[in-house]
């Protein structure tokens, strides 16, 4: 087979643009009946009672007491209610589904629901923290009691919403004795896995299927888990189809968020000006519930030191409960917070002990054999040299950040670097995942992709698709990926955390291996491939001490902005990124997750403000969250340096989540030679620099 | 009631509705012309966009009452097209196209557009895609597509 990496036409391209693509509104299901979620409408407290007018004939209300089996939501830490029944804890939090033929009549009705609160004081701020983490590597103390110097300081980063351009949105019936149900989600299994528990029900009782999915970004990774737990418990109960589709204010109101955070970084520098310990304590907010806001927080501490070295570490983090919205999964992970933590900082030290940012980074970073932030290894090869050095080039990085340090033109350069650990963190995979993939092929030689993994866009189908053809030498037209459906596929795991080339890609190439070496032309064949940790591959949960990931994907962002002086207007001219993923599957599809990676980071550290004032998120729609338009992209140039890793397919790691870390960072450093002025905190908007320069000017 | 009558892709339609439905529902729910999306419903995101008189506009804020006698164009009728062709094609060798929610509204933007530009800009292309958005390519891909149909469709607007 030819290069891997060389494009070939998205399978599923001409059917979106055509628009015949069905998305979960776009199905048609005769007699469907609409859902629409009753919602607290305070932040915290008990529910004293709740009046309901006598239903019109066709209308039902359906409530946790309809609940068969737990009345929790299953997705790692199971805290969140699937219906609120004694009490509520944030503003918009689920207490019915009222449901109908005619939309018009179920708002009529909900208007006329009469629910009394006791309020109790609702906390906003980060002080009951819910679950607390700690590890160390080497010797902080010592460290630290022989400084020559200790620099510290805090960096806050706020909440982002995926804003996918298709709301969330479920589809449920009763079909032969069991519960289906189709969806816009990202992880079948967590769906069913999750419906199990609330129905207490067999799992062949229900059934999930992933309708197209437009645009997911974390945001439909555990949040349909809530929507297939209530629509199944109102399909088991009234036996008729049900849509539940989101609006997009309540879209943007009630759904998982990205963590705000708040790091606090100490450096203990010695005499040669080398950090010789860095103690870090990260505080996320995970709004009324957990849910797996724990993993989120460990996936930023891992992240603590960046792509540097360092020797000695103390981590300590926390998820803090808040009565506001759940946040949630968000493409990153945890590492957008940290990555601009950790990128700022390293900056900012440099800084201040007075040498040049560029050389200190230089001299902190990691390198093939290192230990990593627990105490595992850099396995593999680390070609970032390389890849500075091309950013460096194409932009001139250098040349610019002289000129633009020593002028007042209001312009400036900033570079980022950074790396992303591929698959689930820690023992994820093995523990609790243990992906397990099937290819099937007919008499006709035709062979079928097994899997739980969506495509949602990232371009999954015709990666998976061009892995298992290129290990069996087959046209790309002789194998088939469909949507997932839970009643086919095994369960291959989430399609989250990066992972779906290099793991569930991975299973797929040694189960077409297998295939391939036992194919017999016109038979009836199927082989199975289950994850196997590799067996260096160690990680103690209790004390994160390990290996967090079986390999890491690098890169490297550079970004000149231009400020306007009169309105701090902050005009992103140019961006360069240089990005390490192993080998690209499909080059034109990893440019394309660079570039949308890009921009939603970009946009993080720039213009997505969202903010919550007591407990009720003030962005209401596209017209007040802004995300960026055609007129607000740079001219950006990416570049990909193969670095093929041994275990991945054809070489491949994760890519999805990589592109979005380091966009932040370097925006910030950016602004931040600019305008002279240190950031410490994301998004910078004009009207947080003119506070920045206007407190000075006071 | 009143019938509202309009030529809807090319064929000649007639609606009692009421007057103020979104012309986004009539489309789905009345004709099923599932193309056209909703990712809004408040003119903000451009999914819903079609043709009213070859001039792109968020179906979700026209009522039903204002395309009395007008002429509607949707993807579904606007994919029969020797133009459409050709930007399938610059949006498929482009790598355009990522989870597809937004890309019917695109290309039916990008018509509008080329109607009345065929060879804009690199900065006109932005202006005339400013009303729709994209959360999953940041754009750059979709502006070098309708760069590239704009080359090759030359005759074609």
């Amino acid at each position: 087979m030819k290069n891997i990496s060389t494009s070939i036409p998205k399978i599923d391209g001409p059917e979106k643009i055509r628009g015949s693509s069905l998305y979960v509104d776009d199905i048609k299901i005769d007699n469907v009946l609409f859902a629409k979620t009753l919602r607290s409408s305070i932040a915290k407290g008990r529910i004293d009672s709740i009046v309901v007018p006598p239903l019109p004939r066709g209308v039902h209300f359906i409530t946790a007491k309809d609940i068969p089996g737990k009345n929790r939501v299953k997705i790692i830490f199971d805290d969140m209610p699937v219906f609120a029944e004694h009490e509520v804890r944030y503003i918009g939090e689920p207490i019915g589904l009222l449901i109908g033929a005619d939309k018009m009549e179920i708002l009529n009705v909900m208007k006329q629901i009469k629910i009394t609160y006791i309020e109790t004081t609702p906390r906003f701020d980060f002080d009951e923290s819910a679950i607390h983490y700690h590890y160390q590597k080497g010797c902080v103390k010592e460290a630290f009691d022989q400084a020559k110097k200790t620099i510290t300081k805090t960096y806050e980063t706020g909440y982002q919403e995926q804003a996918y351009i298709e709301p969330q949105g479920m589809i449920g019936m009763f079909e032969d004795n069991k519960v289906v149900l189709i969806g816009s989600i990202q992880c079948p299994y967590y769906a069913k896995n999750a419906v199990i528990e609330t129905l207490a029900c067999e799992s062949e009782s229900v059934r999930i299927i992933q309708s197209s999915v437009g645009g997911a970004f974390g945001g439909k990774e555990e949040f349909p888990s809530l929507l297939a737990c209530q629509l199944a418990v109102a399909v088991q109960k009234i036996k008729q189809p049900i849509k539940l589709i989101y609006e997009r204010e309540e879209d943007m109101e009630v759904t998982t968020k990205r963590h705000p955070s708040k790091t606090t970084l100490s450096a203990s520098v010695d005499g040669d000006n080398r950090i010789t310990a860095i103690r870090c304590h990260v505080g996320i907010d995970g709004g009324a519930y957990v849910g797996l806001s724990g993993v989120v927080l460990s996936r930023a501490m891992i992240a603590s030191s960046g792509a540097y070295t360092i020797d000695n570490l103390e981590v300590d983090g926390d998820v803090y409960i808040t009565n506001t919205v759940p946040t949630g999964a968000f493409r990153g992970f945890g590492a957008p917070q940290m990555k601009f933590a950790v990128e700022m900082f390293i900056h900012h030290v440099a800084k201040e002990l007075n040498v040049d940012p560029f050389s200190f980074r230089m001299r902190h970073l990691a390198k093939q054999g290192d230990r990593t932030s627990t105490n595992g290894t850099f396995r593999d090869p680390i070609i970032m040299p390389a890849m500075i050095d091309l950013a460096l080039k194409r932009s001139d990085y250098h040349e610019k950040a002289k000129k633009f340090a020593s002028e007042d033109s209001f312009r400036g350069i900033g570079m980022s670097w950074f790396f992303h650990g591929c698959g689930f963190t820690g023992s994820g995979e093995s523990k609790h995942i243990n992906a397990l993939v099937t290819l099937k092929k007919n008499r006709l030689n035709h062979v079928f992709v097994y899997v739980a993994a969506v495509d949602m866009g990232q371009g999954a189908k015709t990666v998976l698709t061009k892995i298992v053809a290129g290990v069996l030498d087959l046209p790309i037209e002789s194998v088939t990926f469909d949507n997932p459906d839970t009643d086919f596929v095994p369960d291959s795991g989430p399609t989250v955390a990066s992972r779906t080339t290099m793991i569930v890609g991975g299973l797929l190439a040694r189960a077409a291996k297998k295939l391939k070496e036992s194919w017999e032309e016109g038979c009836d064949q199927t082989v199975h491939e289950r994850y196997v940790q590799p067996p260096e591959i160690e990680w103690d949960e209790e004390t994160f001490q390990g290996d967090a990931y079986p390999a890491y994907s690098w890169g490297v962002n550079v970004v000149e902005v231009r400020v306007c002086k009169k309105t701090y207007h902050v005009d992103v001219e140019h961006a360069w990124s240089v990005y390490d993923v192993g080998k690209a599957i499909d080059e034109r599809l990893v440019l394309g997750q660079a570039d949308g990676g890009f921009i939603q980071g970009l946009a993080y550290g720039t213009i997505e403000v969202m903010e919550c004032e007591k407990g009720k998120i003030r962005q209401k729609n596209m017209t007040d969250y802004i995300i960026p338009t055609t007129s607000d992209i740079p001219n950006m140039e990416t570049h990909l340096i193969d670095n093929p890793y041994p275990l991945g397919p054809y070489g491949a790691k994760g890519v999805g989540e990589l592109t979005l870390i380091g966009a932040a960072p370097a925006v910030a450093l950016a602004i931040e030679m600019a305008i002279k002025r240190e950031v410490t905190k994301i998004p910078v908007t004009p009207e947080r620099i003119m506070e920045m320069i206007g407190y000075e000017d006071d | 009631m009143k019938t509202i009558e309009f030529i809807l892709n090319g064929e000649l339609v007639r609606v009692d509705d009421p007057l103020n439905t979104r012309l986004l529902d009539i489309l789905r729910n009345r004709f099923k012309l599932v193309g056209t999306k909703e990712g809004c419903g408040e003119g903000e995101c451009g999914a819903c966009s079609v043709l009213i008189d070859h001039k792109v506009v968020n179906s979700c804020m026209v009522p039903l009452a204002n395309v009395c006698g007008k002429t509607v164009m949707t993807i579904e009728g606007y994919r029969k097209t020797t133009r459409y062709n050709l930007l399938e094609e610059a949006f498929m060798n482009q790598g355009a196209v990522q989870c597809g929610f937004c890309t019917p509204g695109m290309i039916m933007a990008t018509e509008s557009l080329l109607h009345s530009n065929p060879h804009p800009s690199v900065e006109e292309i932005k202006i005339g895609l400013s009303g729709n958005l994209c959360r999953c390519t940041g754009y750059q891909m979709i502006i070098k597509a309708v760069l590239e149909a704009s080359e090759k469709g030359a005759g074609l607007w």
